[in-house]
């Protein structure tokens, strides 16, 4: 390394303009050489299963089969009738619309009263955030039984309440708020996190000014933290809905025997894609389900980018 | 932050007493199903469906029963495995795309950026499948270090680490490694002896993310797991779970085996963690 350092500083000064280009060039190999394995990853594990999936769609694939006959868009346009299908897509929808708002509206507000109290914060931000390392398979198994129409201490509870007890779990009314419930309350510690970070970044003067003229603690909520939280709250937003839209681990384990819940009722996009591919094997059709739900992702995660991010001028 | 900033009214005083009320109901509820989790796995068959707090004789037969009749500890020497690997893979290889793509200069960077970045938007769910025919077609899911493998080779890279070491080699002083190339050092050794030390918490939270991430992984090894042997700490205790039926008993059993450990790790890297949700929070 010595010798070729001294050499290529030798040619350097003998010819001035060819420097800036060696330099250039030894740093071009330097980190070619460094990606050459990642690179080769992404387009092995990414971006070819990404086109394969693309592939399959088209054609009318059971990997128990010789022969996969080329159906053009026929798995699309079945897609569109299949009621199944529609349903989940709803069900996804309305997993995301109740839990991402919810669980940035709940880590805000307990963020909030965190910071308002010095003594303890560290020990109930970590007792909050226990839930978000607890293993899924785990937790959604618990939930089920805390939850259990009829062992569950949930209706216990309701019962000294004198309230009547609830089906959860095994009524399709339910089913879907109380797997939410599950996914919310797994999120919130690092909701809660996040947002902490976020308010302690708000430089303190900024409150004081607003105090010396005259704002009240409501107007400093709205005109100054919300604002200033903007990247917080787009950062949540985002990856939130992104990981509900994709939401699996938790369904499947609450109605283990029946995934996807009574009648249905539970079941996502993701689920479903598993039951064609992996129950039936209908590998094409699930392939297409798939690429409508990058699609999905796709649009949504621009469109949020788009229209959530604000610059304040501050 | 000093106690006397905010002058200490009585008013005030009530609030904040109101909150930390508020915070411990909150708490209370958050650490229930645990709470519950544990109390059940205690009680004998005979109390289960009894809905009393404390389990009236406390026994831990049913972790006897977990621990002697299932393959409990299999599954989490396999997750240890699993995961340990896949962290060390992210750690080596996102540290080093990080860095390259920070601190080199080089045409189709932007590309090779975006590209990495862009994977990010692609749902497991899309690849899976074709993974699946992949794994198949090369017969990897019988043997030994093949079906390991398989249920590793997705996770060994991760875009968003690379994207979280990629913000943190951008703070790192140019001169620093300018210096280092001056006294003629090789540019692995570079990144591996200067640049690496320098990024330690990053690593830190990297580490303890991935780690948790496959840790907890269920979708493609419910998919890629065929032979009981090769079963995951999630995958075997779904499936036991299921299998268990109505022995509430064994399966809470099974879940404190399986949350316990974690909330152990938990409470020794408490610090790491939460400053790890920061970092990644700011820097994403």
């Amino acid at each position: 390394m010595d010798t070729t350092s001294k050499l290529a500083g030798g040619r350097a000064s003998a010819r001035p303009p060819r420097r800036r280009n060696t330099v250039k060039y030894r740093q071009t190999v330097t980190a070619y050489t460094f990606l050459l394995v990642p690179l080769l990853f992404f387009l092995l594990v990414r971006f070819i299963p990404t086109f394969m999936a693309l592939r399959l769609s088209l054609f009318d694939w059971n990997i128990l089969r010789e022969q996969q006959p080329f159906v053009g868009l026929e798995n699309y346009t079945t897609l569109v009738a299949d009621e199944k299908f529609l349903q989940s897509l709803k069900n996804t929808a309305l997993y995301t619309v109740i839990g991402v708002p919810l669980q940035i509206i709940l880590g805000l507000g307990l963020a909030l009263m965190l910071g308002r109290v010095r003594a303890f914060r560290g020990f109930y931000r970590a007792l909050y955030f226990a839930p978000y390392v607890t293993p899924i398979v785990a937790a959604a198994w618990v939930w089920q039984w805390v939850f259990s129409p009829q062992f569950g201490p949930v209706n216990t509870v309701l019962d000294w309440l004198h309230l009547p007890p609830q089906s959860f779990l095994t009524s399709p009314d339910q089913a879907l708020a109380t797997t939410a419930g599950l996914v919310v309350w797994q999120n919130l510690g690092f909701q809660v996190v996040l947002f902490l970070a976020g308010l302690a970044a708000i430089p303190r003067s900024y409150y004081e000014a607003a105090e010396i003229d005259g704002a009240t603690g409501s107007q400093a909520f709205w005109r100054i933290t919300l604002p200033l939280l903007n990247p917080t709250i787009v950062f949540s937003v985002v990856t939130g809905t992104i990981a509900y839209l994709q939401l699996f681990t938790q369904v499947v384990n609450l109605n283990f025997t029946d995934q996807g819940g009574p009648l249905g009722s539970t079941l996502t996009v993701a689920v479903y894609i598993y039951q064609l591919a992996f129950g039936r094997f209908q590998m094409g059709y699930a392939s297409a389900v798939t690429v409508v739900l990058f699609v999905i992702i796709l649009i949504i995660t621009l469109l949020q980018l788009r229209f959530l991010t604000r610059r304040y001028d501050t | 932050m000093t106690a006397a900033s905010s002058a200490p009214r009585k008013r005030v005083d009530m609030r904040t007493l109101l909150v930390y009320v508020a915070l411990t109901v909150g708490v209370i509820i958050t650490l229930f199903p645990f709470i519950w989790m544990v109390l059940t796995s205690l009680k004998g068959f005979q109390e289960l469906f009894n809905l009393n707090f404390l389990p009236s004789q406390p026994t831990l037969d049913n972790y006897r029963q977990v621990l002697t009749e299932t393959r409990f500890l299999q599954w989490f020497g396999n997750s240890l495995l699993v995961a340990g690997v896949t962290t060390v893979s992210v750690l080596f290889f996102d540290s080093l795309v990080g860095y390259t793509l920070a601190k080199f200069d080089f045409p189709g960077k932007n590309i090779v950026f975006v590209l990495i970045l862009s994977t990010l938007m692609i749902p497991t769910e899309m690849l899976v499948i074709p993974w699946f025919v992949g794994v198949s077609d090369l017969g990897l899911t019988k043997s030994v270090p093949g079906a390991y493998f398989s249920i590793m080779f997705p996770g060994l890279i991760s875009a968003f680490g690379v994207f979280l070491m990629r913000q943190f080699f951008d703070t790192l002083p140019n001169d620093l490694l300018e210096a280092a190339r001056i006294d003629g050092m090789h540019e692995f050794g570079i990144f591996w002896r200067i640049a690496m030390p320098l990024v330690r918490p990053a690593l830190a939270s990297l580490a303890i993310f991935t780690f948790l991430g496959n840790w907890n992984a269920f979708l493609w090894p419910l998919i890629v797991i065929q032979q009981p042997q090769f079963r995951t700490l999630p995958i075997g205790t779904a499936l036991f779970n299921g299998e268990a039926g109505t022995q509430w008993g064994l399966i809470m059993a099974a879940s404190s085996l399986a949350v316990i450990p974690v909330l152990i790790v938990f409470a020794i890297f408490q610090r790491q963690i939460i400053e790890g949700v920061v970092l990644t929070g700011m820097k994403g």
